[in-house]
């Protein structure tokens, strides 16, 4: 018996997905660069997921560039847009994902003013705190759609229309967000946009930036000219694919799917707040509807983390990204909660597969092990 | 001829179908019954058997070219692997010189890259190959200089299969302490490499080309000496933080499978490939006015550039509806400029234009060669009927001498 609680880190693929996929590593295995039939049919392919990524994005095909990954759209974002401009400013908020962060602090090495936007104690953006920062030198601000830790919805559009300039570039990281809450990048009038497959029961291995056409991109890959020139390198055609089947099925059930994880979490939510030592972290915010993160106070996460695995519950603290770091979650941190209390940060995030009873295997596992070690900690 | 599969793919440079093994072993690594975790997961064992998985593959492709798996940087493919490999050394060494020799026949992923450093204030040799695609390596040593901080040359060409002598040059580039990087995009699979002997410090890797699937690569970084990079791409920190990113658990696998069947069968089956392209050649070569492109002996197994003069090479492609071949490298063969590569060689635009690039591969019959050579043929004749300047020539006018009316 398993139960996978860490979808913010990564998604199952889904069945249909691979259903979509696999015609496309032994038949249709063409280049899409080639001018013969495999190479039509791939490109073909590529077009219809481009058209389906950009329906779930709320935006137009041709908005849509494909990439390796949400790591890679990120810094396409950071360092496409700004590293052939003369240095100068940028933002970002203090809780973005590492690959937004790190391309913007190798943007600061090179001369260019990092401001790092903070959170309140809700893990909210506040507009003042950014428009503070905001300046004649400004080329570009980023802050995520929704925090892959706390699950905290930023409003977006509020923050873009705070900046009130259309010289400012306005990135926001989505990865988290498609597929548990409606998006629509022209709607909000933002100007790129980082989308993932593999959160969204797509493959690992694809995924988007979304930019509008008049952004001037330099590659972060040089070479073949593919994606007009701005993501270089052979199209991973199965992934492509797979993404673009998983944008439709996302789109297809997003309401059943944010009324089933919402269903999900709030029971969780209401068993915890039912236990005693237990801290909610940013539970009057506005969240996404299938994350949570808690801790259990004065024990170890750490520990508490090994102990459920050995249940076979998978949960994680944070970002898998940062899960070796061993530090505190910097989120939490940001948030203003004591570093002690941040170290026990448990996260759960919920998905499609998961059920009522997932909930119930955890809370009991939660007592059971809190129980037997606080009576142990007592002797100590 | 009716149980083949038309049409018949000769186009395995440009990608390979994925091997049914490989399939089978990515399938096992997407999903939920299977190891779809995040290997970065540290807190549960869906992350740890991915983490696992990855590790294995690591393995797989060390032990093809006889390395350490430390060694294996994984990327999204060969192209970031070259970008990785150029900028990452010249970022990372600038203060000890801002030269870089590479050759005029590279991939658009190395030629782009160096273009671009140029662009950032960095001096680039490209080197002219001989007329058989090879470099000379007197030349390439009067191109070394004291700031010379990277020789980028690669191991196969895409376009006409020659072999560069890689060990030969590593060890020039070794006694002068400069970088040596290889593409080996086209060669891993095909021809043998060790880098325990061979003295090449960065050496880029593919999946896709040798039935592996798309989007998955992998840098080798030598780790004695050891070279340092600049990383490429900013964030989770993995890879030693020389390249971010998601580990994409199921390509890695499938690359990791890819390459351990090449380990197994590469040889039995260059024997084959050869006997194949061989036997293609041999159709064609007594063909008026048909050149081989690119030397002969040193020469991957599945590679045959021909150009057929008198005939345009879009033309032909456009009457060969039957087989998929190119006129050159797939990321080029949108548009409709001459191959770089064969005019790199000294070959006129008339005979780069009327190029075709058959690649052979692991699923390559011989009755598709037989059917293939006999298709040519009558395509080849049939455009030469039709063709004033093949009129011209068998009636002995030398076109050279010819002066054209302007418009």
């Amino acid at each position: 018996m398993s139960v996978y609680l860490d979808n913010n880190s990564t998604t199952a693929l889904d069945p249909q997905v691979l259903d979509a996929m696999l015609p496309y590593f032994k038949d249709i295995h063409g280049n899409p660069s080639s001018v013969h039939r495999y190479g039509r049919l791939t490109r073909n392919a590529l077009e219809q997921a481009r058209d389906q990524v950009a329906r779930l994005a709320g935006a137009r095909n041709e908005q849509v560039i494909f990439t390796s990954g949400g790591t890679e759209a990120n810094n396409l974002a950071i360092l496409g847009a700004l590293s052939h401009k003369a240095p100068a400013h940028l933002a970002v908020s203090s809780i973005e994902h590492a690959s937004i962060i790190e391309p913007a602090k190798s943007l600061f090495k090179k001369g260019w003013k990092l401001d790092l936007v903070n959170v309140d104690s809700g893990c909210y953006i506040l507009a003042d705190n950014l428009k503070s920062v905001i300046s004649e030198d400004t080329r570009l601000v980023s802050v995520m759609m929704a925090n892959n830790e706390t699950g905290v919805v930023q409003d977006i559009q509020s923050l873009k229309q705070g900046i009130q300039s259309d010289q400012i570039l306005f990135h926001s990281d989505a990865s988290q967000v498609a597929g548990k809450l409606p998006l629509n990048f022209n709607e909000i009038n933002i100007d790129m946009m980082t989308l993932s497959s593999h959160k969204i029961y797509g493959p690992q291995g694809a995924g988007a930036l979304i930019a509008n056409r008049s952004i001037e991109l330099e590659p972060v890959l040089y070479g073949g000219g593919q994606e007009r020139g701005i993501r270089n390198g052979t199209e991973n055609i199965a992934a492509i694919v797979g993404f673009g089947a998983a944008a439709e099925l996302a789109i297809k059930q997003l309401e059943e799917t944010q009324k089933h994880l919402r269903s999900l979490r709030d029971q969780l939510e209401r068993e915890l707040a039912a236990m005693q030592n237990i801290t909610l972290f940013a539970a009057e915010s506005d969240r996404l509807p299938n994350t949570l993160q808690f801790a259990v106070n004065d024990f170890d996460g750490e520990a508490l983390l090994m102990l459920l695995d050995k249940k076979g519950i998978a949960v994680s603290s944070g970002s898998a990204c940062q899960s070796s770091a061993g530090a505190p979650s910097h989120v939490l941190l940001a948030m203003g909660v004591k570093p002690e209390l941040a170290k026990h940060a448990i996260r759960v995030s919920f998905g499609r597969n998961n059920i009522a009873k997932d909930v119930q295997i955890l809370i009991e596992a939660l007592k059971d092990i809190t129980l037997i070690q606080h009576k142990s900690m007592c002797v100590g | 001829m009716s149980n083949l599969k038309l049409p018949i793919y000769f186009d395995y440079s440009a990608t390979t179908p994925v091997d049914e093994r490989v399939a089978e072993a990515m399938i096992k690594c997407m999903t939920f019954d299977g190891n779809f975790g995040n290997p970065a997961s540290r807190s549960h064992a869906f992350g740890w058997n991915s983490e696992e998985a990855v590790e294995e593959a690591r393995g797989h492709v060390a032990a093809l070219i006889n390395a350490d798996p430390r060694e294996i940087v994984w990327t999204s493919g060969a192209t970031e692997s070259n970008n990785l490999a150029i900028k990452g050394v010249a970022h990372f060494y600038k203060k000890n010189g801002k030269h870089i020799i590479t050759s005029k026949t590279e991939h658009k992923a190395v030629l782009d890259t160096c273009r671009q450093l140029e662009r950032e204030g960095y001096d680039v040799t490209y080197l002219d190959p001989e007329p058989n695609g090879l470099i000379d390596l007197k030349k390439l040593a009067d191109a070394m200089r004291d700031d010379t901080i990277l020789v980028s040359i690669m191991h196969v060409n895409n376009e006409i299969g020659v072999i560069q002598d890689i060990a030969a040059i590593g060890e020039m580039c070794r006694e002068r302490k400069i970088i040596f990087h290889v593409d080996a995009a086209q060669s891993a699979g095909k021809v043998d490499i060790d880098l325990e002997k061979m003295k090449v410090d960065l050496m880029s890797f593919s999946a896709h080309k040798i039935y592996g699937p798309k989007g998955i690569g992998a840098l080798y970084v030598r780790r004695k000496p050891r070279i340092r990079l600049e990383a490429q791409m900013h964030g989770g920190g993995h890879e030693r933080g020389m390249r971010s990113g998601t580990l994409a658990t199921h390509q890695i696998v499938g690359m990791g499978e890819a390459f351990r069947i090449a380990k197994q069968e590469m040889h039995a089956e260059n024997d084959r490939i050869m006997k194949l392209r061989n036997r293609l050649w041999n159709g064609f070569k007594d063909m008026e006015e048909v050149y081989l492109n690119g030397d002969f002996e040193h020469r991957v197994a599945g590679n045959l550039n021909v150009s057929f003069n008198f005939v345009e090479g879009e033309s032909l492609i456009m009457a060969l509806k039957d087989i998929a071949v190119s006129s050159g490298s797939a990321c080029t063969s949108s548009s409709l400029e001459p191959s770089y590569v064969l005019r790199a060689l000294g070959r006129s635009d008339e005979l780069a234009h009327s190029s075709l690039r058959f690649t052979i591969g692991r699923y390559t019959k011989e009755e598709e060669i037989d059917y293939t050579i006999n298709l040519v043929k009558q395509a080849v004749s049939k455009l030469r009927d039709l063709s004033p300047l093949w009129d011209m020539f068998k009636e002995g006018v030398d076109l050279n001498s010819v002066e054209w009316a302007a418009h």
